[in-house]
């Protein structure tokens, strides 16, 4: 069944949907969706480190965002220059030097626009099983840290009085939001992972009453978004990673447009 | 004035409390104490380490030296200073009251019952209105039962009415739950008349006492002035006198507490 790359790519575009729409609803709570784009931007350096270590790309990502997130997070807490400068600075910083890096690296033998822009459509059976593996673990690691990072996320200080320990969440969060981008390069793409984790939480926003229901929702219109893109790049010959963060566009203009109830 | 004797030994000692920052010292040698019953309250100006020696209290800082000792098994409830939610996130009131613990419903509404606030309980964190809002952040701090209340500027963002119904709240807690009081207040003029004991704050304890011993302490008339510890001991005999168009106060009986 997995030798169809149809199969194989609806797989792997839900799967990682499902795990995009919560982290993205902390991406949303906690303001940090140029934080995602910037570790985003940084995964073309962790493509070249697992060409010259010869590991699957979806591992170096996940080694340099993890970096990246670990010292923007230091860099903010001791910089003299505003959070979102820093961010400014390395976001497209990152992202030129990676390319500047892999074309060193591999001369012509890549394909910059699959990591840029996603290539669903050749996902391997390797790609797989990092997805297969990775989505639920992180998934089970998020529901692992809930408590204690949703109690940071609303206020810190008060997480800490009442012993949660919210830096450690934190901490958990950004390694795992690195996995997350790590698998889901495949899909959408450097440029477009942002979309997948900010669109589908800020459309479940209204139609939420409690977080953990916003999470829910938004793992289920990202993977009506996956669906409905791959759809579209089928039947109109299209990008499949642009269509579908334009499909998760056009669910959340039009449930913004309902009216609500 | 009623005040409720405070008993057994102190439910926090806190003795040569001193922590600092990487460049400075933000809290010199601080040594106070809540008892049962007791309310607390520290001033002091802006950045005189008011909120350091609550963190401190609270664990959220490291302390460079002293010791802070807890009796027993003190349960503390924590009323931060700023909480902001993100209007993005869908928070109701009920669930916010399970942010930290899992209480049960039964808990939950007995606590906003205490601050009056039963009625806001589907209603979204965003949209409650100051005084409301810090009523609810009271009574997420009352669910755990707390030995020790600590509030950090419990009526910021409050209008003025509702300020002085937040002070006679806490006191009344302090009486009906049994509980100890630490609260820290920037606003001389709203130091509440119930409180036992004013701890002044300006990187050090200036001085502490009684509300009427502090205010007539020549520290504390230095570190405010002699018409800001006036605004102080106004409060506390607000019946006794009125106000003129530029605030001068007009004794209405012959008994002047401020001579």
């Amino acid at each position: 069944m997995l030798d169809d790359f149809l199969i194989r790519a609806l797989l792997a575009g839900v799967l990682v949907a499902l795990v995009a729409g919560p982290f993205g609803c902390f991406v949303i709570w906690r303001k940090m969706a140029y934080f995602g784009d910037t570790m985003a931007h940084s995964a073309l350096l962790g493509v070249t480190l697992s060409l010259l270590l010869e590991i699957h790309p979806g591992i170096g990502v996940f080694l340099v965002a993890s970096l990246i997130a670990i010292s923007l997070v230091l860099l903010q807490q001791h910089a003299a220059l505003p959070g979102d400068t820093i961010l400014g600075i390395l976001s497209h910083s990152t992202l030129a030097l990676g390319l500047i890096a892999i074309g060193l690296m591999s001369g012509n033998r890549i394909d910059l626009m699959s990591y840029l822009f996603g290539d669903v459509l050749s996902v391997s059976l390797e790609d797989i099983q990092l997805i297969g593996i990775g989505a639920p673990l992180a998934l089970i690691a998020l529901v692992v840290i809930w408590r204690p990072l949703l109690a940071g996320t609303v206020n810190e200080e008060l997480a800490q009085a009442e012993s949660q320990n919210p830096k450690l969440a934190q901490l958990c969060y950004l390694l795992l939001l690195a996995g997350v981008i790590a698998i889901a390069i495949k899909i959408v793409g450097i440029l477009l992972i942002t979309a997948l984790l900010v669109i589908p939480a800020a459309t479940a926003r209204r139609w939420a009453a409690t977080p953990e229901w916003m999470a829910v929702l938004a793992a289920g219109i990202g993977v009506v978004a996956v669906m409905c893109g791959l759809s579209a790049s089928l039947l109109a010959d299209i990008a499949a990673g642009p269509a579908i963060v334009v499909s998760a566009l056009v669910l959340f203009l039009v449930t913004t447009v309902l009216p609500r109830r | 004035m009623k005040k409720a004797s405070p008993t057994d030994s102190p439910l926090v000692e806190v003795r040569d409390l001193t922590v600092k920052s990487q460049t400075s010292t933000l809290v010199d040698n601080v040594s106070l104490s809540v008892s049962r019953g007791e309310i607390v309250t520290i001033v002091g100006p802006n950045g005189s380490g008011k909120s350091t020696t609550l963190k401190a209290i609270l664990g959220i800082l490291k302390p460079h030296s002293g010791s802070i000792h807890m009796a027993g098994k003190t349960r503390i409830g924590y009323v931060p200073q700023k909480l902001e939610i993100n209007w993005s996130m869908p928070l109701s009131v009920h669930r916010f009251m399970r942010l930290t613990q899992r209480h049960s419903d039964d808990e939950i509404d007995r606590a906003l019952a205490v601050t009056d606030v039963n009625h806001l309980k589907k209603r979204e964190m965003t949209a409650l209105s100051g005084g409301e809002f810090q009523r609810v952040l009271i009574a997420r701090a009352m669910a755990s039962n707390p030995d020790l209340l600590v509030l950090d500027e419990p009526v910021q963002g409050v209008d003025f009415n509702a300020e002085v119904d937040i002070y006679r709240l806490i006191a009344e807690l302090r009486d009906t739950h049994r509980c100890g009081v630490l609260l820290v207040s920037h606003d001389l003029h709203i130091v509440m008349a119930q409180t036992d004991t004013v701890v002044c704050l300006n990187g050090h304890v200036c001085c502490s006492g009684t509300p009427h011993a502090v205010t007539s302490s020549t520290e504390f008339q230095n570190l405010f002035g002699v018409r800001g510890a006036q605004a102080l001991a106004i409060y506390q005999h607000h019946h006794d006198h009125s106000h003129g168009p530029d605030g001068q106060i007009i004794p209405e009986h012959d008994h002047n507490h401020h001579a």
